[in-house]
């Protein structure tokens, strides 16, 4: 499809307003203004409309398609959320409002989402205190590896590593890494953390250990007591990401089980959308003691029950964040926790669980799942023995589905299984896409014995076939305006 | 259950399929000592329950103010086709473009919202945004500190503090050492500026308009970076962007800005997002999410995520940055909104703003003991300085449903009779009339 400049018509009005009287350089001297027209786009309206229409066709999205894209948690995003984000009391609120004095009693309505948000956060992890701040799940854990620096300061200690098992995902160690720590990777045995691997990894110079359980296999960190208690023991603090905490609500609760810190992607979980790749938001929960290092401003509450933004602690990190996070995506999980209560969360977790059990055990016939056993909202299967008998690799399965309709599954992660294929269904898919889907994914592994080079040969019915990557990266065209590099 | 589908039926077939009893089975792995304390959460609600609920407390904020805050964060006329078409659920349903194949709406939009910024800045390479505007200064800072090897850098004090506050969390803990170089009144101080430079510095921070208002020419400075090797780092202001001199103009390596000015509510800060663009030699130091075109077998064009290796997914803790989300959605809205108003149509929205700023700075100098902070070129913001205190103004102003601008007091110690003064075209000019009347009235 031509890009909107193509189209562009010198002349053509889109909307504009009011000619102004006068022209720039009655107010500022001419050096300082600008030479040419940035050349933008002259377009209609119904250009624009007609433009972003047609390339909106061109994706799959969850209200279109089914998204099994493991560690995303593609479920359903409520509309009515979308309309309550955008009411004109929340939408139109500038953020420095609260910095005026007296005006804290115009935004007591965000206030108390924010203070009402921390609050439930708390109580389904099981954490102390919640900072909304962190605008997605790695800037989350980013904020919570500078707590951790900050706790470790505080007391003297000399911490300079963070470990990470070898099945976390990649923003784990990178995080950590700009917080400025030294990270060291631990070996999983049988796809859950190795206590013997780890002690040997635990020593004196341990800051924490993050770990994100259920983990990216999707299985439950079943040594989780006594891994809580070696790393106590070690003098580090345990860190959970929170990635996968739709699989858990109501069954364990990090806070309970002994983690000091943690964030929540409230767009997976909290079925916030994903937006084409943001934006999200990774509010940052920690226990007691650590709550003295959470990022400022913090919403408190006081005797009168008026909100206000307090900035009065020492001992914080300082600003993670230049205002209050995405305070329209908190919107949104707020309204959604709201919507489900008590009851709705916990069958959130049994139903995605259930949901990818079902799929589990419906696959194995046709996918290798080298950690076969009940498994909690997510597994990963293997393409490993096809690549190899007959060369049907992992990211051809993943464009065969997309020819029938179905986003493929996250590919090629965790990095500890070969030719990964990692499927999480979530709970709002019904049993006849989870079904459709499994006919599917049948069929394409017939097809990989009999007729490889079909499969191999997948996307036909996308609007491109395959692209070519290393020509992407190779000619460097990244604007309409950059001709290939030589 | 509100969306979950399973029918009492379903879940036994399933459960059946699966050779479990019952559901609690699935979860037999979680240790009993590991089953939480409490679970102690409302009931749920209705849709309409939720939604009465939400509207109350969205009541309870109080937007009917004629404001003139501005600060960083603009209130410019969002086209209503912007909203129609950002919120289409095949763009805000989808996920970060794995499979480009059935996801060239998201890919090509991407591509198109970095060559529409790259062409609003002079730059040749964007990423697909950050955060905000304030990471996309930190970010940009990294790119420097990667790039020269150095571990020093210069910020102005004219920088917004709301990011300068930030920035420090951050280059703490990175041996970054972030050196701001104090304004004179309410401008960047060049001889200041240039007598700290050496050549340990990655980089300089600057920012046009300025966050007192004020619009300077930077080429000379920029200049004397590059003799010394040091990156220049401009932070702009989107809208003002379609008539001023551009970044790369005077010299600029890297330009950010926050985007939310460009077809985004305020919503109490956020969700927004940083915009980040550079010259084409420091592509490879880009972080973030970047689209790139290529080709499939057949010659048809597409779009994919390019440059991966710079990425935390591949290079984990060696990667240019943690970042993996972006605000792509926000990009989308930046980009709609570019193409609905084009040049003319944004040249029209920062002109106006203009004209009415200027119109207000005419007003309120008018009155006795009001005088500007300083005589500086300014677009749609500027600061004056009041005979009492801002805050005290400001107090008062807001028991008749005005907010004459941001008081400075809290960030900048010594200016506390100062406020920056923010007009858009929104503005009516009996607004500003009535303005200057109820500061002058204060006199």
């Amino acid at each position: 499809m031509r890009t909107v400049f193509e189209k562009s018509r010198a002349g053509r009005e889109g909307v504009w307003q009011e000619k102004p009287a006068a022209s720039a350089s009655d107010f500022i001297p001419a050096g300082l203004l600008r030479g040419r027209e940035a050349n933008l786009p002259s377009l209609s309206e119904l250009d624009v409309v007609r433009h972003f229409t047609r390339l909106s066709r061109l994706n799959f999205g969850v209200d279109a398609n089914f998204y099994p894209l493991g560690s995303c948690t593609m479920k359903y995003n409520p509309k009515f959320t979308e309309v309550v984000a955008n009411l004109p009391g929340f939408a139109r609120l500038h953020p420095l409002a609260p910095q005026l004095c007296v005006a804290a009693k115009w935004c007591q309505g965000s206030l108390e989402v924010i203070y009402e948000t921390e609050r439930l956060l708390c109580e389904i992890t099981g954490m102390d205190a919640f900072t909304l701040h962190p605008m997605a799940g790695a800037h989350g854990e980013l904020t919570g590896a500078l707590i951790i620096a900050a706790y470790h300061a505080d007391r003297g200690n000399k911490k300079t590593k963070i470990l990470c098992p070898d099945s976390a995902h990649g923003t784990n160690p990178a995080s950590a890494a700009i917080a400025g720590f030294e990270v060291v990777s631990v070996a999983s045995r049988d796809g859950i953390v190795d206590p013997e691997a780890l002690a040997a990894a635990l020593d004196d110079s341990v800051a924490a250990v993050m770990l994100t359980c259920p983990n990216t296999l999707g299985l439950f960190e079943r040594h989780l007591p006594k891994i809580v208690d070696m790393i106590h023991d070690a003098g580090a603090l345990l860190y959970y990401d929170g990635a996968n905490l739709n699989a858990i609500l109501g069954k364990m609760r990090p806070g309970d089980a002994g983690f000091d810190v943690m964030h929540v992607n409230l767009h997976k979980t909290f079925a916030t959308p994903h937006g084409g790749g943001g934006p999200g938001s990774g509010p940052v929960g920690v226990s007691a003691a650590l709550a003295p290092y959470l990022p400022i401003s913090r919403v408190v509450k006081d005797e009168e029950g008026l909100y206000y933004l307090d900035y009065d602690y020492p001992k914080s990190i300082g600003y993670v964040a230049p205002l209050y996070g995405n305070f329209g995506v908190i919107l949104k999980a707020y309204a959604y926790i709201l919507r489900l209560g008590r009851e709705g969360l916990i069958r959130v977790s049994e139903q995605a669980v259930l949901a990818a059990n079902y799929l589990r055990v419906r696959l194995e016939s046709c996918l290798d799942i080298p950690y076969n056993r009940i498994c909690m909202h997510e597994f990963v299967a293997s393409a490993e023995k096809s690549a190899q008998a007959t060369g049907v690799r992992a990211l051809d399965l993943a464009k065969a589905l997309l020819d029938r309709g179905h986003h493929a599954p996250t590919i090629y992660f965790p990095l500890i299984v070969k030719e990964a294929v990692m499927i999480e269904p979530t709970e709002t898919e019904s049993k006849d896409t989870l079904d459709l889907f499994v006919e599917d994914l049948q069929r394409i592994a017939a097809q990989a014995e009999h007729a490889p080079e079909e499969v191999k040969a997948a996307p036909r019915a996308m609007p491109v076939g395959r692209l070519d990557e290393t020509k992407a990266a190779r000619d460097m065209v990244l604007t309409a305006d950059l001709a290939p590099a030589r | 259950m509100p969306y979950i589908p399973h029918t009492p039926e379903e879940v036994r077939e399933m459960l059946q399929s699966v050779g479990v009893a019952n559901v609690e089975e699935l979860f037999a792995d979680i240790p009993r000592e590991l089953r939480p304390a409490s679970f102690d959460l409302p009931p749920g609600m209705t849709e309409m329950g939720v939604r009465d609920r939400l509207e109350a407390l969205a009541a309870k904020n109080r937007i009917d103010f004629v404001s003139f805050l501005g600060a960083g964060f603009y209130d410019h006329y969002v086209p209503s086709a912007v909203d129609a078409l950002a919120s289409r659920g095949e763009f805000y349903t989808a996920y970060t473009p794995y499979q480009a194949e059935a996801s060239q709406g998201t890919l090509q939009a991407i591509f198109e919202f970095q060559t529409a910024v790259c062409r609003l800045f002079g730059m040749d390479v964007a990423n697909a945004s950050v955060y905000d505007g304030g990471t996309a200064i930190y970010e940009a800072l990294m790119m420097a500190v990667r790039q020269t090897k150095r571990a020093t850098a210069l910020i102005c004090e004219t920088v917004s503090p709301i990011y300068r506050t930030m920035l420090a969390t951050f280059t703490e803990k990175l041996g970054l050492t972030l050196t701001t170089v104090p304004h004179a009144d309410g401008l960047t101080d060049f001889t200041a500026f240039e007598a700290a430079l050496d050549s340990r510095c990655a980089a300089v921070v600057v920012q046009n308009p300025n966050f007192f208002g004020a619009v300077q020419d930077y080429a000379a400075l920029f200049a004397k970076a590059k003799s010394l090797g040091a990156l220049s780092i401009a932070s702009a202001y989107p809208v003002m962007a379609s008539l001023l001199a551009t970044p790369r103009s005077m010299g600029a390596d890297i330009c950010v800005a926050e985007g939310q000015s460009l077809g985004l509510p305020l919503s109490f800060g956020g969700p927004y997002l940083g915009v980040m663009t550079c010259t084409k030699e420091l592509a490879r130091q880009m972080p973030g999410r970047i689209v790139g075109r290529t080709a499939d077998a057949n010659g048809r064009t597409g779009y994919v995520l390019t440059l991966q290796a710079r990425e935390q997914h591949i290079r984990r803790q060696k990667a240019t940055s943690n970042i993996c989300s972006n605000q792509a959605l926000c990009a989308l809205r930046v980009l709609i909104h570019l193409c609905l108003l084009g040049d003319e149509g944004l040249r029209r929205q920062a002109l106006n703003s203009v004209e009415k700023a200027h119109y207000a700075a005419q007003r309120l100098t008018a009155i006795p003991g009001v005088r500007l902070l300083n005589d500086a070129p300014f677009a749609n913001e500027f600061t004056v300085v009041l005979p009492g205190t801002a805050l005290e103004s400001c107090s008062n102003l807001m028991r008749w449903q005005y907010v004459p601008g941001f008081p400075l007091t809290r960030y900048y110690p010594g200016l506390e009779n100062a406020l920056v003064v923010c007009c858009t075209e929104k503005h009516r000019l009996s607004d500003i009339d009535t303005l200057a009347d109820m500061i002058g009235a204060l006199q």
